[in-house]
């Protein structure tokens, strides 16, 4: 017979109820928190990003180019791992002080996904922006209001609002990147899977249960996002 | 219909003067609920001083002089592309020029120094696609800029978007939102939330050429009292019988130029320029 069958008929599932609690309250909660923190940090700075990117004054246009096809071009796990170990050496470094500053691997972790994300939520903004007719921020401006007052009462709220689902479907994109935080030894849902999965030796159930609860999860938000599409339109 | 066989215009009385309300009691049926503050007690309102404008190399507009002045009826006219949108957006500074001058009610657009914003608050401005805003209700709609630009609290900016609101017709539908109103209505209540700054000129952007045949009228209908009740109005349109009606000048535009700029009758009677009497013959066969 088969390793696969032999492997299957040893299943001990008993592992995942034993350790529920601290899958779910410690790595899940972890998981959720980054996830959600980075996506608001990604979405504000995107949104500043985009902003910089159409302002059509000079220098900042390409500035912010630059950062999200600098971005969009490494790969996330080793900006998380170089963030996590230089940081600290730069921040030292722009201080001046006599020993590396200390960054907790949650700050880290989630200065970088906020720093990652936000040159793909940029994107996503600049595109939500350009959606608006001209014509639109025309009679903001006609009415006396800034740009300012016209980006945050006028333009921006109508590029939100086209772009939520869009924004959404890149959130679920974050919440199953936020697991490579596992390079930095964190215990986030995966990283408590995999600890309980080396101590009890049961690695097949843990990976296993650990797919499930992904894919459970980030399909059940899909299916959200794709209703919450047709609430969200604005008839025009 | 050829221009020469037109007949005479009929002498229409100048707009009348609004009667001198109170702020908050005109009597119901006027637009203009307060005077608009105007600063400059002499000289035009909007002065347009020797303007052109190039995209790049492309002139749009060549030398444009013109003025309009207090409680004046302006009409724009003339063929697509002449430049009239430009024309008329340089005044609220909405696009830059390279040359000339352009005064309202005597402070410089193009300076500096100006408050934009400021100036911009006191000059209505209609456009031809409405544009409200899609995501405000029509409440809101008439008093976010009454409550950021001139910072009237709530209550006053929504009674006073209200009684605007009812002025045109639309009360009923305050609690709407502008996808739900037909186009004429959308544009009725333009007009009413750029009334609700108390501007002290209204400019419009062909206000009636994206609307359905019959709602022409109930657009024009607002204009008409507008005008009436003394408002300075710079008016680009194609309606005719708008400016028949109302206008007090007629400006006719042709690749960037100010071809002809007449009294209505002069202008309806026999205009000076072959291209504005092609124009007019054109427009006025259909
Ligand atoms: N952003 C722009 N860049 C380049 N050319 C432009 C731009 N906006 C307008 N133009 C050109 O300037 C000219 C004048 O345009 P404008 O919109 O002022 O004409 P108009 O008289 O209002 O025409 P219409 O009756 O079609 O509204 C046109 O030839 C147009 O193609
Ligand atoms: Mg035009």
């Amino acid at each position: 017979m088969g390793l696969g069958l032999a492997m299957f008929s040893n299943f001990d599932f008993s592992v995942i109820l034993n350790s529920w609690r601290y899958l779910f309250f410690d790595g899940m909660a972890f998981t959720l928190t980054l996830t959600a923190l980075a996506a608001i940090g990604g979405v504000v700075l995107g949104t500043l990003i985009a902003m910089m990117r159409l302002s059509g004054l000079p220098v900042l246009p390409q500035v912010a180019k630059a950062y999200v096809n600098f971005m969009r071009s490494l790969p996330l796990v080793l900006v998380i791992f170089w963030f996590y170990f230089l940081v600290p050496y730069i921040g030292q470094w722009i201080i001046g002080s006599e020993r590396p500053i200390q960054v907790g691997a949650f700050s880290s972790s989630l200065i970088t996904f906020t720093l990652f994300e936000a040159a793909y939520f940029s994107e996503i903004m600049r595109a939500g922006i350009q959606s608006i007719p001209k014509g639109q921020s025309a009679a903001a401006s006609a009415l006396g209001l800034t740009y300012w007052q016209s980006m945050g009462s006028i333009i921006l709220p109508q590029a939100f609002r086209n772009m939520l689902p869009v924004l959404l479907t890149q959130t679920i994109v974050l919440f199953q990147d936020t697991s490579l935080v596992y390079v930095l030894s964190i215990t986030d849902f995966l990283g408590a899977a995999s600890k309980i999965a080396q101590r009890d030796g049961r690695l097949v159930e843990m990976y296993v249960f650990a797919a499930i609860v992904y894919f459970a999860i980030c399909f059940i938000a899909s299916l959200l996002v794709r209703r919450l599409q047709r609430r969200v339109a604005i008839i025009r | 219909m050829t221009s020469s066989a037109m007949p005479p215009v009929s002498p229409v009385s100048e707009p009348q003067a609004a009667t001198d309300a109170a702020p908050g009691t005109g009597p119901v049926g006027t637009l203009l609920t307060e005077r608009p503050p105007v600063t400059a007690t002499t000289g035009p309102m909007i002065a347009i001083d020797d303007v052109s404008k190039w995209y790049g190399d492309f002139q749009v507009l060549t030398n444009c002089t013109t003025s309009v002045t207090k409680g004046e009826v302006v009409v724009v006219c003339g063929p697509s592309g002449s430049g009239k949108s430009t024309l008329i957006k340089c005044v609220n500074a909405l696009e830059p020029f390279q040359k000339g001058q352009i005064t309202v009610d005597g402070t410089r657009v193009a300076d500096k120094k100006t408050n934009l914003p400021k100036l911009r608050s006191r000059v209505g401005m209609v456009f031809q696609h409405f544009e409200l805003f899609p995501h405000l209700s029509i409440t809101d709609n008439l008093s976010l800029a009454q409550r950021k630009v001139l910072g009237r609290p709530k209550a006053e900016a929504e009674a006073k978007g209200l009684a605007l609101l009812e002025r045109v017709g639309l009360k009923a539908h305050a609690h709407k939102f502008p996808g739900q109103l037909s186009g004429g209505q959308q544009q009725r209540v333009a007009i009413a939330r750029a009334l609700a700054m108390n501007p002290i000129v209204m400019l419009f952007d062909e206000p009636t050429s994206a609307l359905d045949p019959e709602m022409v009228g109930e657009v024009l209908d607002v204009m008409v009292e507008l005008a009436r009740e003394g408002m300075t109005m710079m008016v680009v349109t194609h309606e005719m019988g708008f400016a028949r009606k109302v206008a007090n000048r007629v400006i006719f535009m042709d690749k960037g130029e100010i071809v002809e700029d007449a009294q209505k009758e002069e202008f309806f009677g026999s205009p000076r320029s072959e291209r504005a009497q092609t124009f007019l013959s054109r427009i006025l066969s259909h």
